[in-house]
């Protein structure tokens, strides 16, 4: 098993295995969502049968970004929005390893947004979790793209006249295998979607919506974590399948959770394997997808 | 994995089915534990931690089942459950 | 072969099996034949959707066990430097070819330059020391970009190939010796159990071993000041400790790093010193120079940074002037002043870009200076 590098040497918590308790208390705030989703994480983590040594996970920068820096695996905590592209790297020239990106709404689908979508269209084989916590938390709670419209936040004092993007679709139109939305209240639901997407090959985007009580919920009379979790435990509704299109964020509505994409499509080592061994014939007469999928299935 | 010992900063109480336990000084006092127990188990402690905060206590004569969603929810990881077996 | 064409061939050679790069005129050639060489030899090539994903993603490369390069140019090399930053702070063995043309901005994308000699230095923000070189021919395209990859993996850092657009596209025999006469360096890698690993505590070589994702030693890696755990310090010291490492790594090694070429120094009193394309035009004039009858010498160099102070120091003692001619308005040269110390002339000869240096344009300044120190 791992090293218990530089750690206490009795696990007081189930989950000490896999934390570097020496760097525990963790900075994240009184009730905020970040723990929950990263003790979901390592939940996922220990029920799967992935080697720990395969495993890696990856952050960019923000308070959810400083989930790297708690999990005794190998990990990496990059910079502001290129979590995706780093772990790109690491995943291709280590096929056999298993790349979780996790990281915050701001880093993945603001800065980092072309990264994801580009990502997500190669259908490299990452999971990407995604903690939404409406705003930049790190950096005193700013304007996010998950900001609802009319939310305030420290430069949008007066409302948002922004309009946040539905993550979830936006992964789904780019192409990715495994799309879901939990929140954070919902959490062995999240654990079992981290560990579907861990298994999963190809890009898999698991979104949690999490409460920032700080600097987020201070300024939308939701000043503590339990009443964004009283929030969600009110008007999430759960629907499986749906369309991530009609999965709408409507904090006046409803909250559409559930797991909205599960299907198959050949990752890219997988089509650029198949190119380089000349497996399919010269544009424009390429086998179509779905064609390379049967081969390989009745391969396996 | 030995939970068994008992560190010196746990609370345990023990009920029918569940042991909830809770490593006090890892506490941030959020209440999440406490108000999303299924079984109202747990209450807030009047007593603060090194840090501060206040961190959750049984309610006595209420029964743990061992679900162990306080133990997957807390943002802290500071509080588990374990099976009692039906030891009091 | 063409400089890019060798750059790739160098690479491969070194043992290169990882390459994110994004189309860039001058530097698209690299890329190119990188796209079909690197499946002949199970690697794998990346077209990433820019230069900031290139630059993250070769870094993710090396930490997942494979030597990794990017190549770029100007607008490109701008876009690279955080993540150059972060390559630096994280000590992480990767190569940087920047194929150069003249900016500022779009500039003259199919034209050569020599103007990014700073940014290659001080790019990225915080005080760091890099390790550039500049080849001046395909051969030395070849030959330093082997030597580029050996020095990233030895002193654990992104080392940059500061090349430019005459260079890259320039056709000249390439000789690449056989495999087993090219000596290459990997990475050390840890031999201590991993409970006890220090993934930032240098060993006996002042460098410290590094593990790869997937080696077991669960390391954590990261942007943030860090101590020898690797873990996130937020102190003065903790700085202090890093930087002081990031930068003492290159100094104290810097006679080892650092390489140059000279010609007529025994009884030169006049050294024209030029890096990349502009050498081979300083070369040309200080041989014509001498066929006139002038005691002028020439240092080519080949590492540009870290920069050789002492021998410029002790030169400019025993010489009237030192020369530099550079694609820029005025750069590398910088670094001789600085070093001269008023103890000899220090001569500038620019050139905005778009065109190189003609050797009769350095002829014309040797001259000059010899009759101004007659
Ligand atoms: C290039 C760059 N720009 C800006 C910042 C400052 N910054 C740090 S974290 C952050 C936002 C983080 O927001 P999010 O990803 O949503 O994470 P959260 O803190 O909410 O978990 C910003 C803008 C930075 N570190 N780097
Ligand atoms: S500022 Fe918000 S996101 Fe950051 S740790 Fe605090 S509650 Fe969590
Ligand atoms: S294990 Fe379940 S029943 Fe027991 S205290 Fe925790 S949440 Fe309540
Ligand atoms: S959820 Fe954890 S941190 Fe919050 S009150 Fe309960 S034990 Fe304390
Ligand atoms: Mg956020």
């Amino acid at each position: 098993m791992s090293a218990r590098q530089n750690r206490d040497p009795e696990p007081l918590h189930p989950h000490d295995e896999l934390l570097r308790t020496d760097r525990i208390p963790h900075i994240w705030c009184s009730g905020c969502g970040i723990g929950i989703v990263f003790g979901a994480l390592m939940s996922a983590i220990k029920k799967s049968d992935i080697p720990l040594d395969d495993i890696a996970v990856v952050s960019g920068i923000g308070c959810t970004g400083r989930m790297a820096g708690y999990i005794a695996l190998d990990s990496f905590h990059t910079t502001h929005g290129r979590a995706i592209p780093f772990a790109t790297g690491l995943k291709l020239a280590r096929p056999q390893g298993n790349v979780i990106v996790a990281s915050g709404d701001g880093d993945l689908l603001a800065i980092g947004g072309n990264h994801f979508i580009h990502a997500a269209r190669r259908n490299i084989d990452l999971t990407v979790v995604c903690v939404n916590n409406f705003n930049y938390g790190m950096t005193g709670g700013q304007l996010a793209p998950s900001t609802p419209f009319g939310a305030k936040t420290t430069t949008t004092p007066q409302g948002s006249p922004d309009e946040p993007f539905n993550f979830c679709s936006l992964a789904a139109a780019c192409g990715a295998v495994y799309v879901a939305r939990w929140t954070a209240l919902h959490i062995r639901r999240v654990t079992t979607a981290i560990g579907e997407a861990m298994n999963k090959k190809g890009f898999s985007f698991v979104e949690i919506l999490a409460p920032c009580p700080t600097a987020f919920g201070r300024r939308n009379k939701m000043r503590r974590a339990l009443d964004l979790l009283n929030f969600y435990y009110d008007r999430s509704v759960v629907k499986h399948g749906v369309h991530p299109d009609e999965a709408s964020l409507d904090f006046n509505q409803r909250l559409v959770v559930g797991k909205f994409v599960d299907r198959e499509r050949p990752t890219y080592l997988d089509s650029y394997h198949m190119v380089h061994q000349r497996e399919i014939g010269d544009w424009p007469t390429i086998e179509h997808y779905s064609t390379m999928l049967a081969k390989e299935k009745t391969e396996a | 994995m030995k939970y068994w010992r008992k560190p010196l900063d746990l609370g345990t109480i023990e009920v029918t089915r569940g042991i909830v336990r809770v490593i006090e000084g890892r506490c941030k006092g959020c209440e999440i534990c406490v108000n999303f127990c299924s079984r109202g188990v747990l209450r807030m402690s009047d007593k603060f931690n090194r840090k501060g905060y206040h961190f959750p206590e049984t309610i006595p004569g209420r029964e743990c089942v061992n679900c162990r969603f306080c133990e997957a929810i807390c943002p802290e990881f500071a509080i588990y459950s374990v099976e009692t077996n039906g030891l009091a | 072969m063409n400089g890019d064409d060798a750059c790739c061939e160098g690479a491969l050679a070194a043992g290169c099996r990882f390459f994110a790069g994004y189309p860039i005129t001058p530097a698209t050639e690299v890329a190119e034949r990188m796209s079909h060489r690197l499946p002949e030899v199970d690697g794998i090539f990346i077209q990433m959707e820019d230069e900031i994903a290139s630059m993250a993603a070769i870094l993710g490369g090396s930490w997942g066990g494979a030597k990794s390069m990017t190549s770029t140019s100007g607008p490109g090399f701008s876009l690279m430097m955080e993540n150059i930053g972060l390559g630096i702070c994280t000590e992480t063995p990767c190569v940087v070819c920047n194929v150069q043309r003249a900016g500022p901005s779009t500039g003259l994308p199919t034209l050569v330059g020599q103007a990014d000699m700073m940014q290659a230095r001080w790019g990225s923000h915080g005080h760091y020391e890099i390790i550039a070189l500049s080849p001046s021919s395909p051969q030395e395209m070849f030959d330093f970009t082997i030597e580029a990859f050996n020095l990233s993996e030895q002193y654990r850092l992104p080392v940059m190939i500061m090349a430019d657009e005459v260079v890259g596209h320039m056709n000249e025999r390439v000789v690449i010796p056989p495999a087993d006469q090219i000596v290459t360096v990997e990475r050390t890698a840890p031999t201590s159990d991993p409970a006890q690993y220090l993934p930032y505590q240098p060993d006996a070589s002042g460098i410290a071993p590094m593990a790869n994702f997937g080696d077991g030693y669960h390391m954590h890696v990261t942007g943030l000041t860090h101590d020898a755990k690797g873990y996130p310090t937020m102190t003065a010291e903790a700085q202090a400790w890093m930087v002081d490492r990031l930068i003492g790594k290159i100094r104290d090694n810097a006679d080892k790093i650092i390489s140059y070429d000279t010609m007529f120094l025994d009884d030169a009193e006049i050294v024209v010193a030029a890096y990349g394309i502009s050498a081979r035009s300083a070369k040309g004039a200080v041989l014509a120079g001498r066929q006139a009858g002038l005691k002028v010498g020439l240092v080519k160099l080949n590492t540009v940074w870290p920069f050789p102070e002492e021998f410029f120091s002790h030169l400019s003692t025993k010489v009237k002037a030192l020369l530099m001619p550079e694609i820029n308005m005025g750069q590398m040269v910088l670094e001789l002043e600085r070093l001269a110390q008023g103890r000899c002339q220090v001569v500038r000869i620019t050139h905005p870009g778009g065109a190189i240096i003609n050797p009769s344009t350095i002829l014309a300044a040797i001259q000059d200076v010899f009759e101004e120190t007659k």
